[in-house]
């Protein structure tokens, strides 16, 4: 079985196949070198340290950035090759939670969920607001559908944007830290969402995360990301067992391994007597 | 060459600034269609910053009313023409003071607020969330902002002009005790419908553009954080205020 099967054993072709990536921001390189089939049905996650690319990665499969070497290949489209048209016909297809849920401030509940709706079907309004209100009490906030934004609590507010982020149905959803920020509960709450929704539907998902635990609870397959290259890849149970040290430090929340604690200013190093 | 370039180099800013803007001024046309949702999105805008500005310019349009009349019977009875009155208030107000006062309390007063909400929406990732759900944001956040702000100030001058006229009638009859009678004809004689009213309206129109098109573009370009949102309100005050007293000699040199 090839590598990233194991992903997904039942699913027969991958969604997702980045091949040769590089990313550079003016001089700096972001990702390097980067190699990733994500097979369809599967849910994998992206972790490593702060800045170490992972939202990069997923702001590229979205098409926000556009690689310096390499491809992007989603549903066997290019994405780097898409038109601007083509990109937000494209975008359709994929939900998004972002990490503060993104809810709209001026807008309701309601309203929230149904903006993507109007604006990408001319499904007649009791349509609308009978599938609005089905997605709502399938993340069990039936009945709040009136309320702003600013009077939901985190948990309520990342449940909300999520039932946003699968209004249309997509194939991918992309979650960029959605358990950050949240008590233990909502964590769990949310989590159980993304899961169940994932196998119940068949989609695909992305998920950035810092959260050890969380992640070992939630995905299929995780790729660790380091210094710009893929540190580690493998289910969540190899990892834990990885002897590879960038791997073991991150796993394990080491302050002693390869990956630096220090800032390290590009050019040559400097010490305290230069 | 190279001392040349030097020279200039201040204005690379404000013309790359300038023509972003023009640029964005044109992605914004380009995305207007007549249907249900777009027409429902620019009213209730027009009510978030035109209607609730009402009070601030209903205010401000009594009492300007007021001060300029007591400046103008101050200086028109050292000639014994104090019934000429309303014939000075009313070509000051409808020509110029009517659009630019009501521009510049618009600035501050719906301007920042526009600039500030579009800041604070682009640093709580919403525009970004609009993005990846293929909603367009200058067409679902910027274009319904800007048309408000084009439909409300020419609205709100009327509105302004009309409270002048009020305060000026207030203080000239009331307080001065004016004869009322020569106070209207004088209006209704001197003033012209066309040359000085529409004139100053179409004024208003262009500065209501201008205002809205600052305001929406500073929001829609400020940097992500409280400051960057602060100093994008700051500027969309100066920068309107400028441009609206740059817009109004030029207009009024030229075509009024």
């Amino acid at each position: 079985m090839p590598e990233t099967r194991r992903q997904n054993p039942e699913a027969t072709d991958p969604i997702i196949r980045i091949r040769d990536l590089v990313f550079r921001r003016g001089r700096k390189t972001i990702l390097e070198g980067i190699n990733m089939e994500i097979m369809r049905g599967s849910m994998v996650a992206f972790m490593g340290p702060s800045g170490a690319g992972k939202t990069t990665i997923l702001r590229l499969i979205s098409g926000q950035l556009r690689p310096d070497e390499g491809t992007v290949e989603v549903n066997g489209q290019m994405i780097s090759e898409l038109s601007d048209r083509e990109l937000h016909d494209f975008r359709r297809n994929i939900g998004v939670l972002l990490q503060d849920g993104a809810l709209f401030t001026d807008l309701t509940v309601f309203e929230n969920i149904a903006t993507p709706v109007r604006e990408h079907t001319r499904l007649p309004e009791p349509l609308v607001r009978r599938l609005v209100m089905s997605k709502l009490s399938a993340v069990g906030l039936g009945g709040i559908e009136d309320k702003m934004p600013h009077e939901l609590s985190g948990g309520m507010a990342r449940r909300v944007a999520f039932a946003r982020a699968v209004v249309m149905d997509p194939a991918l959803m992309l979650y960029d830290e959605p358990l950050t920020g949240l008590d233990p509960i909502a964590v769990s709450t949310i989590r159980t969402l993304m899961r169940e929704t994932n196998d119940a539907l068949g989609l695909t998902g992305l998920v950035v995360t810092h959260n050890v635990t969380q992640m070992e609870k939630m995905v299929d397959y995780c790729y660790i990301i380091a210094s710009a290259k893929v540190a580690g890849e493998g289910t969540p149970d190899e990892l834990r067992r990885s002897t590879h040290p960038g791997v073991d430090q991150f796993m394990n929340g080491k302050v002693e391994g390869p990956i630096a604690f220090h800032y390290q200013p590009p050019g040559e190093p400097w010490g305290l007597l230069d | 060459m190279s001392a040349q370039e030097n020279k200039f180099a201040f204005l690379v800013e404000p013309v790359r600034q300038s023509g972003q803007s023009l640029l964005f001024l044109l992605r914004m046309l380009s995305s207007i269609r007549i249907n249900a949702p777009q027409i429902r999105s620019v009213l209730q805008q027009t009510y978030l910053i035109g209607a609730r500005s009402l009070v601030i310019i209903m205010i401000c349009g009594f009492f300007v009313g007021m001060v300029l009349s007591l400046q103008a019977i101050n200086a028109l009875e050292q000639f014994g023409a104090s019934d000429q009155v309303s014939l000075l208030v009313g070509k000051s107000l409808f020509r110029e003071l009517g659009p630019v006062l009501t521009a510049l309390l618009f600035a501050g007063r719906a301007g920042t607020a526009i600039t500030a909400e579009i800041g604070l929406m682009k640093a709580t990732n919403q525009l970004e969330a609009m993005e990846l759900m293929a909603l367009d944001p200058i067409k679902t956040v910027a274009l319904p902002r800007f048309l408000a702000g084009l439909i409300s100030v020419p609205l709100l001058t009327a509105l302004f002009n009309a409270l002048a006229i009020m305060g000026s009638v207030v203080f000239s009859i009331g307080v001065m005790d004016l004869d009322g009678g020569v106070f209207w004809s004088k209006l209704q004689t001197g003033i012209y419908f066309y040359q000085d009213f529409v004139g100053g309206i179409w004024k208003s129109i262009v500065f209501g553009g201008l205002v809205s098109l600052v305001a929406v573009y500073f929001g829609y370009t400020a940097k992500p954080t409280g400051a960057g949102v602060g100093t994008a309100t700051t500027n969309t005050v100066v920068l309107s205020s400028v441009l609206i007293l740059i817009f109004d000699f030029i207009m009024t040199s030229f075509f009024v």
